[in-house]
């Protein structure tokens, strides 16, 4: 194997490795969103009319995908924390020193965060079925496969843009700054939390703007495996042709940054 | 010679912001040498070490590690040089060993050469029976032979080091000495190592002294000690201040005044020790004589001490 991919491996088993001697991490990651899920599922269920969306539309299910990408989202803000704490206790020194392509430093650290984003969101998606007495819908074991890769691909954008706002960020309580108004809000705006459909024009289009929005999306077609997912949302191609540029574009952002300091 | 010289630094320059770090400092180090970078904090020597490891690009002037400028040929230096940085850079919830294996991986090797090179390493630090540890639970000292270590584990042909006994023990200071004059010895590797101390710098080979960013000396401890002559004499007195020039006026030389204290160096020194005491009577409470050293010869360089404002923070 070259250096290069030695480098990527060896810094994703880190985090991996890193993951599993801190096991307390992940309660915040998922239990949040979970406990999220069920108070804000069955308090809203009442109140959820849609404009548009089928008769018997539970908020219970409506918000599933986006409890996933809630889970998918805060873990890649914990493995963005970790760039910044990376930095701090000094371990970054000697990585930015070896004779290795940025992108392959950028490439470990990002596809560590997704692997344990991928794990969470999937650990979420698989007790779903147990509650499917309380919550009165089911997902095909298919479903878990397709929900899979979306995530993964979800969470390789939300690392790598994670990455690319820590690294500008000297101190974690910075980093909480800009996850309260630019990562969660860009969450809230993704059609994971409400559907776009009835909501003031500007707010439209800021969730059309938002690449999170065809995250969340891409999620709901690979839930129901189907182009009908019972709303107006964007196409099945443009969610997963945008989730993959922005995933792509981040990635090549941000070996720019690391060259840069 | 070029084929001698294992770092060339040129006219080198670095501002941060209004600030100017390092003003035209040219030195080199030739291959096989330890060569040191004195300095008070603040000198410009960690600034010079960024530059040279790749961290930093300077705002001027050029650095080469044997032969390949470090602002235009970034990884071919990176794959001649091991880097032991001031702050450590193990990670702490990793095992020793794990650190180095994941070191390993940064240079391209991998599986059974790694795991020997890395065993091999360990023994010539006197860690091998603490591979399995997680860093966090190592002394400082012993955490900086790790780094130390990792440093090494590419067989680079010039090893690069940040104030290296930073937060050791005089014991463990001494101790990492003797394991990188060890290691140097046994794989012919080039030092350059930044210092704040003496009796680190006495070590090296060959020095440059830097002072607010201007190299202010360079030579062998010995050459630059010797350039100081004689002796050097420190004479305490309550009116130091109207001392120096009167002792100026009687027996030469170029007495200085510096905390309270006249000092000034002459040749013979033991036998003008008396004269002197003869000669103010009641003005000396205290005559020092000693063979010159680094700091006397940073204080005839720049004027002023090694410590200034540093001793009172």
């Amino acid at each position: 194997m070259s250096a290069a991919a030695l480098t990527t491996y060896s810094l994703w088993r880190r985090e991996v490795i890193r993951f599993l001697r801190q096991r307390n991490r992940v309660m915040g990651a998922l239990l949040q969103p979970i406990i999220f899920w069920f108070l804000f599922g069955f308090g809203l269920g009442a109140s959820f009319r849609p404009s548009e969306a089928p008769e018997g539309l539970s908020y219970l299910e409506y918000y599933f995908p986006g409890t996933i990408a809630l889970i998918v989202l805060f873990t890649a803000i914990f493995s963005s924390i970790s760039i910044i704490e990376d930095r701090n206790e000094g371990f970054l020194q000697s990585v930015l020193v070896a004779p290795v392509p940025r992108l392959s430093i950028v490439l470990g650290k990002v596809l560590g965060g997704a692997t344990l984003a991928l794990i969470h969101g999937l650990v979420f998606a698989l007790l779903a079925p147990l509650f499917a007495p309380l919550t009165g819908f089911q997902i095909h074991p298919l479903s878990f496969l397709y929900l899979a890769g979306t995530m993964l691909m979800v969470a390789v954008g939300l690392s790598a843009i994670g990455f690319t706002l820590a690294w500008r960020t000297d101190s974690v309580g910075g980093f909480h700054a800009i996850m309260s108004v630019i990562l969660f809000p860009m969450w809230l705006l993704s059609g994971a939390f409400f559907p776009a459909a009835g909501v003031p024009t500007f707010l439209q289009w800021l969730m059309l703007l938002n690449p999170m929005t065809y995250g969340v999306g891409a999620m709901r077609y690979a839930m129901y495996r189907s182009t009908d997912v019972g709303m107006e949302i964007p196409s099945l191609g443009v969610c997963f042709g945008v989730t993959l540029g922005f995933a792509g574009l981040m990635l090549s952002l941000a070996p720019r940054l690391l060259k840069k300091s | 010679m070029a084929g001698n010289d294992a770092v060339v630094v040129n006219e080198l320059c670095h501002s941060y912001g209004d600030r100017q770090a390092l003003k035209n400092v040219s030195f080199t180090a030739a291959a096989r040498e330890t060569f040191g970078l004195l300095g008070p904090n603040g000198g410009g020597k960690t600034t010079t070490f960024r530059i040279l490891s790749t961290s930093l690009r300077a705002s001027g002037g050029t650095a080469t590690i044997f032969g390949d400028d470090v602002a235009s040929r970034p990884d071919a230096v990176r794959r001649s040089i091991g880097v032991v940085f001031q702050s450590p850079s193990l990670d702490k919830k990793l095992t020793v060993l794990e650190n180095l294996i994941h070191q390993g991986h940064l240079y391209g090797l991998s599986g059974r050469e790694l795991q020997q090179r890395a065993a091999e390493l360990l023994d010539r630090v006197g860690m091998q029976d603490r591979a399995k540890e997680k860093v966090e639970s190592l002394s400082g000292g012993l955490k900086r032979r790790v780094e130390l270590a990792k440093g090494l584990l590419h067989r680079p042909r010039l090893l690069l080091l940040d104030e290296p006994s930073t937060g050791l023990d005089p014991g463990a200071r001494i101790d990492m000495w003797e394991y990188l004059a060890r290691l140097q010895e046994s794989d012919g590797v080039t030092v350059l190592v930044t210092t704040h101390l003496m009796e680190e710098a006495a070590k090296c080979h060959h020095l440059g002294i830097l002072d607010e960013g201007s190299l202010v000396a360079a030579g062998s401890p010995e050459e630059l000690c010797r350039e100081v002559g004689g002796d050097v004499l420190i004479v305490e007195s309550e009116s130091a201040d109207s001392l120096a020039p009167k002792i100026r006026e009687r027996f030469g030389g170029e007495p200085k005044v510096l905390d309270g204290q006249v000092r000034f160096e002459r040749e013979e020194g033991h036998r003008f020790v008396p004269e002197l005491i003869e000669a103010f009577p009641g003005e000396i409470e205290a005559v020092y004589f000693g063979k010159p050293t680094l700091e006397d010869v940073f204080i005839r360089r720049t004027g002023h001490r090694f410590w200034t404002e540093e001793a009172a923070s």
